[in-house]
């Protein structure tokens, strides 16, 4: 008994909650793209760094609360500074559309168009993020570190294994639902929402009925902004900051939009949990999982990990290229390949 | 006539602009400059077959251009025998055993059609295969890995000749490239751009971690060269007289030389692959390929095979590259896994096939000349600005040590603002492409 609790303790410590936190981080990040993709017909690849640029706004004006001594008791000072982000964050991002998106949003151009223009505002965000915070990064986490700690858990519980749970891992996974719901009943129950989700399914037939397409795209960036943010922050308190890796996420988000299907905003959440617990999983060492519970004789002699760590964004490609080949409009149902 | 004598100027214009380099710089630096601009013209006309003339969304070229940069090392380094001895029969057999367990699976494929048991059938296929590949892959890598890792640890090349190394580049491209377009091909827009960017960050992870191929994040330097070392010619007659003549010295002399030598191989190299592109757009493939990408359906009902053309150009298109990324790794005389990276390898080769004015090759050349030109020098203007604007802050404060550090960084804003710029205001580039249905309207 005591074994298979053990096992189970080192699982949920090890596995499922860094993979629901690193799930609720993709999911935030897919539902921006795969918004942008349904209202704006295009893949967003400046969506990574917009991210990025949202945290790292998140960081200055973290950092000049606390030169002015302002703190949020022991949740992290960051959250404080979240609705800030977010409002400079949706500033960048509407100013880009009218400058840059607009023109060509009225001439109708292909969405190869959008692509390429989406690729320069991720070089300018790119070069944008690195004059504001520094190249380096920054760990932005302060406040209790800790809901659970290792001691805590042991002398509770008296099993082998601890169980620790870190405050923003909780924070992310409360944060994420709650922004989901918010967002779904947004959608489903405003005038507004309905009138964006007309905008994606029938354009010409929304424009029809009277909806403004302007007001649509101005709605849809300031969610962008906020779910953007939200993820971009999230994923920084709970694994630091630092340029480079933000850059990195756009296939992991790429890929849980895709894997849901684009323009499903189930199935990016959906796709973060299939890319979340596959990236992990199989980077995983099990050895000591199943050393609780094989018998002795039988207990695992390699680390029984399926794929060194580093393979990690192979993994969300591949299940990326399989969902397309064999299910292509995505595992939730999304818009034809 | 009026837009040939255009381009000429445009191509003078550049001309000038590296010779005031020489003069105000340094002539090293100008022709660092123009080596780096010739690479990125091949690199740049690939992308132009795929994208300009094709009108697919690749963004895999940094894939393509690392593999280019392999096969430098796997044709031209010099074999590893010891390495060899120990590991190449394990590897060999895997090799074999892989591709054996590949070609069952194609011909099972086709030949249990409906079969019941077709699902059962082929994955005992994939599964006995996988194991007997493992079985021989993993203890030869193993002895590859161990041998002498500090200097080795990897199989080596097979010491051809460096320019043998150059369309071997082309080749790996090439054969990966195969697959990954007969996978994609049939995917909308969005869906091969995704597909293609996850594709090329896989190719280069594989480059990291599998240490046998090319020793990954330790790097391989000292690679073959085809132009003399400039130590080796520094002392010879003519170049010391020829640098008593251009009051230089005869360091800085033979390091031109040098320079000059590999100008003369990509510039060769360039003007082939313009050749053959140039060819091929005149030749009824290259019409063929501009009614495609204008009307795709128009050209499927005349007949024409979409995703078989669409193969090709991705297959021709990646190999260009991938001659680029072998120069380019020559030139380095390393081979650096950890180098490759989607905004310099991906995102620029892009931007100058773009402000080239996409679908002409001549523009993709130039693009190349001027979007290097302008990446090289936005860095000493980026440090130049960040050196004003650090001025005015006191010494020390955190944020004059963030703008001094992320001054280099500025010239990724230069290349997004040109990219976003040349969108809007000259969307057909700098040298349009001609295109003959404009003519009457």
């Amino acid at each position: 008994m005591t074994d298979i609790l053990n096992a189970l303790v080192h699982l949920t410590n090890l596995m499922i909650l860094p993979g629901l936190a690193y799930a609720s981080q993709l999911a935030l990040g897919a539902m921006g793209v795969t918004l942008i993709f349904s209202v704006l017909r295009f893949s967003n690849f400046a969506h990574a760094e917009t991210m990025s640029l949202g945290t790292a706004f998140c960081i200055i004006v973290t950092l000049w609360f606390q030169q002015l001594g302002i703190s949020f008791g022991f949740l992290p000072t960051a959250l404080l500074a979240l609705p800030f982000a977010i409002v400079l964050t949706a500033i960048f991002l509407i100013l880009s559309d009218r400058m840059v998106y607009r023109h060509f949003r009225r001439r109708n151009a292909k969405p190869e168009i959008f692509m390429i223009l989406s690729s320069g505002i991720m070089l300018i965000i790119n070069g944008m993020t690195r004059l504001l915070v520094g190249p380096k990064g920054r760990i932005i986490d302060d406040g209790e570190r800790f809901l659970v700690t290792a001691r805590e858990f042991k002398e509770w519980s008296g099993l082998a294994e601890a169980l620790v749970i870190k405050n923003t891992v909780v924070l992310t996974i409360i944060i994420a639902i709650f922004i989901c719901s918010v967002l779904f009943w947004f959608l489903k129950n405003t005038e507004t929402g309905k009138s964006m989700r007309a905008y994606s399914d029938n354009r010409d037939l929304a424009l029809l009925s009277g909806v403004d397409p302007e007001r649509i795209v101005f709605i849809t960036w300031i969610l962008v902004a906020v779910l953007a943010t939200l993820g971009g922050v999230l994923f920084g308190l709970d694994k630091g900051y630092r340029p480079f890796v933000f850059q990195q996420l756009l296939l992991p988000v790429f890929a849980a939009a895709v894997v849901g299907g684009l323009g499903n905003q189930v199935g990016a959440i959906v796709g973060a949990v299939v890319i979340a617990f596959s990236e992990i999983g199989l980077t995983f060492a099990w050895k000591r999982f199943f050393s609780y519970l094989l018998p002795a004789d039988l207990e695992p002699t390699s680390m029984m990990q399926i794929l060194s760590t580093e393979y990690k964004f192979a993994v969300s490609f591949t299940i990326l290229v399989l969902v397309l080949l064999f299910k292509p409009s995505g595992l939730m149902g999304g818009s034809q390949r | 006539m009026i837009t040939r004598h255009r381009d000429i100027l445009l191509f003078l214009g550049m001309a000038l602009l590296l010779i005031l380099v020489g003069v105000f710089q340094s002539w090293q630096l100008a022709l660092t400059i123009f080596n780096l601009c010739v690479i990125s013209a091949v690199m740049s006309i690939g992308v132009n077959v795929q994208w300009g003339v094709a009108g697919m969304f690749n963004v895999g070229t940094m894939g393509f251009a690392a593999l280019g940069g392999l096969a430098v090392v796997l044709f031209s380094a010099p074999p590893v025998t010891e390495a060899w001895s120990l590991g190449g029969p394990g590897l060999l057999v895997a090799f074999v055993t892989a591709l054996v367990t590949v070609i069952a699976y194609i011909f099972a494929k086709g030949y249990f059609n409906d079969a019941q048991y077709r699902w059962m059938i082929l994955f005992g296929i994939v599964v006995v295969g996988f194991y007997i590949t493992q079985r021989f892959f993993f203890p030869a890598v193993a002895a590859i890995e161990g041998f002498d890792a500090v200097k080795y640890g990897n199989i080596g090349g097979l010491g051809l000749p460096t320019p043998v190394a150059w369309f071997g580049g082309a080749l790996l491209a090439g054969l990966v490239a195969w697959p990954v377009a007969k996978l994609t091909g049939s995917l909308r827009t969005d869906y091969l751009a995704v597909a293609t960017f996850g594709i090329s960050e896989i190719v280069v992870a594989v480059l990291k971690n599998e240490d046998w191929l090319a020793r990954g994040v330790k790097n391989i330097s000292g690679l073959p060269r085809p132009v003399p070392y400039e130590v080796d010619i520094r002392a010879l007659e003519w170049i010391q007289n020829l640098a008593t003549s251009m009051d230089m010295s005869a360091r800085d002399m033979s390091s031109i030389v040098v320079k000059l030598c590999y100008a003369g191989l990509f510039l060769v190299v360039l003007a082939l692959v313009y050749w053959l592109t140039e060819t091929l757009q005149r030749a009824p493939w290259g019409r063929m390929m501009r009614a495609i990408r204008d009307n795709e359906d128009a050209a499927m009902a005349m007949g024409k095979d979409v995703e078989g053309r669409h193969r090709q150009a991705f297959v021709l298109g990646s190999a260009i590259v991938g001659i680029g990324g072998a120069m380019l790794v020559t030139l380095d005389g390393q081979f650096t896994p950890g180098s490759y990276q989607p905004l310099r390898f991906t995102f620029i080769i892009w931007i100058m096939v773009i402000v080239g004015g996409s679908g002409n090759y001549r523009g993709a050349i130039l693009g190349a000349f001027v979007i290097w030109f302008a990446w090289i020098q936005a860095e000493t203007g980026g440090a130049w600005v960040a050196g004003l604007l650090a001025e005015n802050l006191t010494e020390g404060s955190a944020a004059r040590d963030v703008i001094e550090e992320s001054a280099a960084y500025l010239r990724y804003v230069v290349m997004g603002l040109i990219l976003i710029l040349v969108m809007r205001f000259a969307p057909h580039g700098l040298i349009p492409e001609k295109t003959h249905t404009r003519v009457g309207n």
